[in-house]
């Protein structure tokens, strides 16, 4: 819970992820660059969070972001020589930033319907210049050989993907303890305050929109650290990461595991990508029928995804056991 | 224009029901599927094909509204939005499996094809049918909405339900009603259209895109606005990739933008 | 002549050929107690609206402290020193009613921008939240959500939220609405017991509340001032009882 009533101290539980990734470093090594793309949608999955869950900005754009970052990467190694990992990250986030800010003045004055049409036409205009600008961008082709240093020098990038997979993790966790910091401090308790009543926060002299714009210029950034990531461990960047369908994976990513809950964003993408990895190539009709089902049920029976139903059961255990106490006096 | 005839549903739809229902498209390839296996299995003229389209549509869509949209006008624009999604994807596999990775084949009937000559100029003799049917259903529905007393019901209805259910109009039949309407102009849009806009699995999502902007531009609630908004774009689109190749399907995009952030309720825009 | 706390000078609004608010010259002193008071449909939740900036007039303007707000927006009225109750709560309804609280100290403080230290280490915004709910008879509720009080609590949420704003000029819109009888004593209580600093204006249709609380009435008809006055100037008036009192005085 945050808020200026919760408790902001880290939870025994919350290092379960970070203990799971270091287990399946070492026990699923034929797995990782499995892993490291799951880290990555966790990151993007994060940065949505945090407008989505904490601000209730509605967005299918946020691939654009993503995508940029990626591209950005990309552009930099193949075609600029610069493949400093770090610098190629920074430049991702710049640009990403960039864009969050200008596209986010610009559209956070509008609501629902409106909103939601802007973030798709922003993020297919992005696809579409990455599609057309070829020469710098390969097109429908892909920016192949995308260059990318050892990182500090040391660790070069090895086809076990196990540098790939560390230098993720690491990543992630940075951007995990930043946007748990953001969460429970009062700006979080503010971005909760709009969720929640936006009229209410106008009414005690928040600058709403001012504060929309900045967590979305935030989410935006660290989608663009997650496509820069992506890019530097498949060392390619395709029109895929573009779009409607990635900005729409996340989604169903992020409910699957529960929005608002900073930790749905971990537990989405495990189940969603592992699941296609294994499902989605014998089956793959039945794949998007399945995803769909499951949306569907999701919605209409269990709103707080994954975690929520989890939440539902450990209530249900307690108000069992204290009741079970209370009969045995 | 059929942009046209499929998007005026969504926009009264979802101006009138507030639902942000993203799998019209659904509806439109449902449409187009219908068409063309009346047409190849059961050997109807094309006619008949296209009524028992919107029929079948229409029916369908009474059924999932009455199980599954019904129950989430209350939930929130995320759930609709979500909901809509899974019936995209639960669709589009659905179609696949069905029918394949191919288009539908539709054939159109001899008086349909070849060219009229108009005016001293060669017309495609399906475009012009498809414009003279879309301009009669416009004046259709608009003598619909305008003079009869259904029409005003759904006016009064879009315009505040509390009160129009205060009033006696029985709000829950009325939606069923008009979202039946709806779903069954996008199974007609898409089974008229089949023959520009190919009919395959993976067209609701395609489409996506389209339909929202004609819809978003256009207005919710409104019949005029989505008309006017696929004129719109059809010139525009067919203008840009005339004169400006290189741009294509991006100006779309800038100026749905542009649009929006200076109307954003959209042209002709009712409710939000 | 000491400034006002809030005035409005010619204040008008229409919605195309339908004027709700003509020509409308207010004045609330400094401290005042004054209520504004008219049947249904007079256009007195209009003019409130205007006052905060929630609907910009047609023409005319207002001034808070001498200070010309008319082109202000919202939320940059509140952090001026205006603030308000409305009438249907809007609330942060699931959440605690000391954050409810708590999130306007924030923005008072300048705190609510910082993304470091947690929100629950701000002591000073919890301490400062904590006693205002003391104050209103909220402190065992401070931990509750507010969608678990019952009515007349969510009243007095409304209240505390508004006061921890520290205003200079606070708006009241109907504060005993929908309060069933046994708790508006309370709410009654509070408003008593305001500071004396505060300009505040009420908006009331319980005319018994208007009548123990305000020093200061003005009649609000069809968008025009009818009258303004001291309550009994207000009973007494021949005009205000046909277009308003009339029902009750017949008893």
């Amino acid at each position: 819970m945050s808020g200026y009533t919760g408790d902001p101290r880290i939870r025994p539980q919350e290092f379960l992820p970070w203990i799971i990734a270091i287990v399946a470093f070492f026990l699923l090594p034929e797995y990782l660059s499995l892993g490291a793309r799951i880290v990555v949608y966790i990151l993007f999955a994060l940065s949505l969070d945090l407008i989505l869950g904490y601000a209730g900005i509605i967005t299918l754009g946020h691939s654009a972001f993503f995508g940029l970052g990626a591209y950005t990467a990309g552009i930099l190694g193949a075609k600029f020589g610069v493949s400093d990992p770090f610098l190629q990250l920074v430049a991702a986030a710049g640009a990403a930033a960039l864009l969050g800010i200008s596209t986010g003045a610009v559209i956070l004055r509008t609501k629902a319907l409106t909103l939601l049409m802007l973030t798709l036409a922003i993020t297919s205009i992005v696809l579409e210049i990455a599609n057309k600008a070829s020469s710098l961008t390969g097109g429908a082709d892909g920016l192949s050989g995308v260059e990318v240093a050892p990182i500090l020098g040391l660790f070069k990038f090895d086809l076990f993907g196990r540098t790939a997979f560390i230098y993720c993790l690491v990543t992630l966790f940075l951007g995990w303890l930043l946007v748990r910091r953001l969460i429970y401090s009062p700006f979080g308790a503010m971005l909760t305050g709009i969720r929640e009543n936006a009229a209410r926060m106008h009414a005690v002299g928040a600058p709403v929109y001012w504060r929309l714009v900045l967590v979305y210029t935030l989410s935006a950034t660290l989608a663009g650290i997650a496509g820069a990531l992506l890019t530097q461990v498949n060392q390619f960047v395709g029109l895929n990461v573009l779009g409607l369908e990635p900005s729409g994976d996340l989604l169903v990513m992020l409910i699957l595991g529960g929005v608002g809950r900073l930790y749905g964003a971990f537990v989405g993408p495990v189940v969603y990508l592992v699941a296609q990895d294994y499902l989605a190539k014998q089956y793959p009709e039945y794949w998007y029928f399945g995803i769909g089902v499951l949306l569907v049920v999701v919605v209409l029976f269990a709103r707080g995804g994954i975690l929520g139903i989890f939440d539902t059961w450990l209530q249900a255990l307690s108000r069992q056991r204290s009741s079970a106490r209370a009969s045995a006096r | 224009m059929i942009l046209y005839v499929i998007s005026v549903g969504l926009s009264v739809t979802m101006g009138l029901m507030g639902f942000i229902n993203l799998a019209h498209g659904v509806f439109a390839m449902a449409g187009g599927f219908i068409l063309s296996t009346a047409m190849t299995s059961f050997g109807l003229p094309f006619p008949l094909a296209v009524l028992v389209a919107f029929i079948v549509v229409s029916a369908g869509s009474i059924v999932l509204e009455r199980l599954l949209y019904s129950r989430l006008y209350a939930a929130g624009e995320l759930a609709q939005v979500l909901f809509s999604i899974g019936l995209i994807l639960i669709s589009m596999a659905l179609a696949r499996l069905i029918y394949g990775n191919l288009a539908a084949p539709v054939f159109l009937p001899e008086y349909l094809r070849g060219q009229v000559h108009i005016l001293g100029r060669d017309f495609p003799t399906y475009r012009v049918f498809l414009i003279v049917f879309s301009a009669l259903l416009i004046a259709a529905l608009w003598f619909g909405v305008e003079r009869t007393r259904w029409g005003a019901m759904v006016r009064a209805a879009v315009d505040n339900r509390g009160m129009a259910q205060s009033v006696g109009i029985n709000t829950r039949q009325l939606f069923m009603a008009t979202f039946a309407l709806g779903s069954g102009l996008a199974g007609l849009g898409g089974a008229l259209g089949a023959d520009i806009l190919a009919v395959q699995w993976s067209y609701p999502f395609e489409h996506l895109v389209y339909f929202l902007i004609v819809v978003a531009v256009g207005g919710l609630g409104s019949l005029r606005g989505p008309f006017v908004a696929a004129l719109l774009i059809g010139v525009a689109d067919t203008a840009c990739k005339y004169w400006i190749p290189e741009f294509g399907a991006f100006l779309i995009y800038v100026a749905t933008m542009g649009i929006l952030l200076w109307r954003p309720m959209g042209l002709f825009g009712v409710r939000a | 002549m000491a400034a006002s706390a809030l005035a409005t000078e010619k204040l008008c609004k229409s919605f195309g050929a339908l004027t709700v608010a003509d020509n409308i010259n207010f004045r609330l002193a400094p401290g005042a107690r004054h209520a504004l008071i008219g049947p249904n449909g007079a256009g007195k939740t209009t003019f409130v609206n205007m006052l905060t900036g929630a609907i910009a007039p047609s023409s005319g303007r207002i001034l808070l402290g001498g200070e010309d707000i008319t082109k202000v927006n919202q939320a940059a009225r509140v952090r001026r020193g205006l603030g308000r109750t409305f009438q249907i709560t809007t609330l942060f309804r699931k959440l605690p009613v000391l954050d409810n609280v708590a999130l306007g100290i924030a923005e008072r403080e300048g705190v609510a921008r910082r993304m470091w230290k947690p929100a629950s280490r701000h002591g000073e915004i919890i301490g400062e939240a904590e006693q205002l709910l003391a104050t209103l008879g909220l402190a065992a509720d401070a931990r509750t959500p507010v969608q678990d009080l019952p009515y007349g609590r969510q009243r007095l949420v409304e209240i505390a939220i508004a006061l921890g704003l520290k205003p200079r000029v606070l708006l009241l819109d109907e504060p005993a609405a929908g309060v069933p009888s046994q708790d508006s004593h309370h709410v009654l209580d509070v408003l008593a017991g305001l500071p004396a600093n505060i300009a505040i204006l009420i908006i009331e249709h319980d005319m018994d509340l208007v009548f123990r609380f305000a020093s200061r009435i003005t009649v609000l008809v069809q968008g025009q001032v009818l009258v303004e006055g001291t309550p009994h100037d207000i009973a007494a008036d021949r005009r205000v009882r046909d277009v308003y009192l009339g029902e009750a005085t017949h008893a």
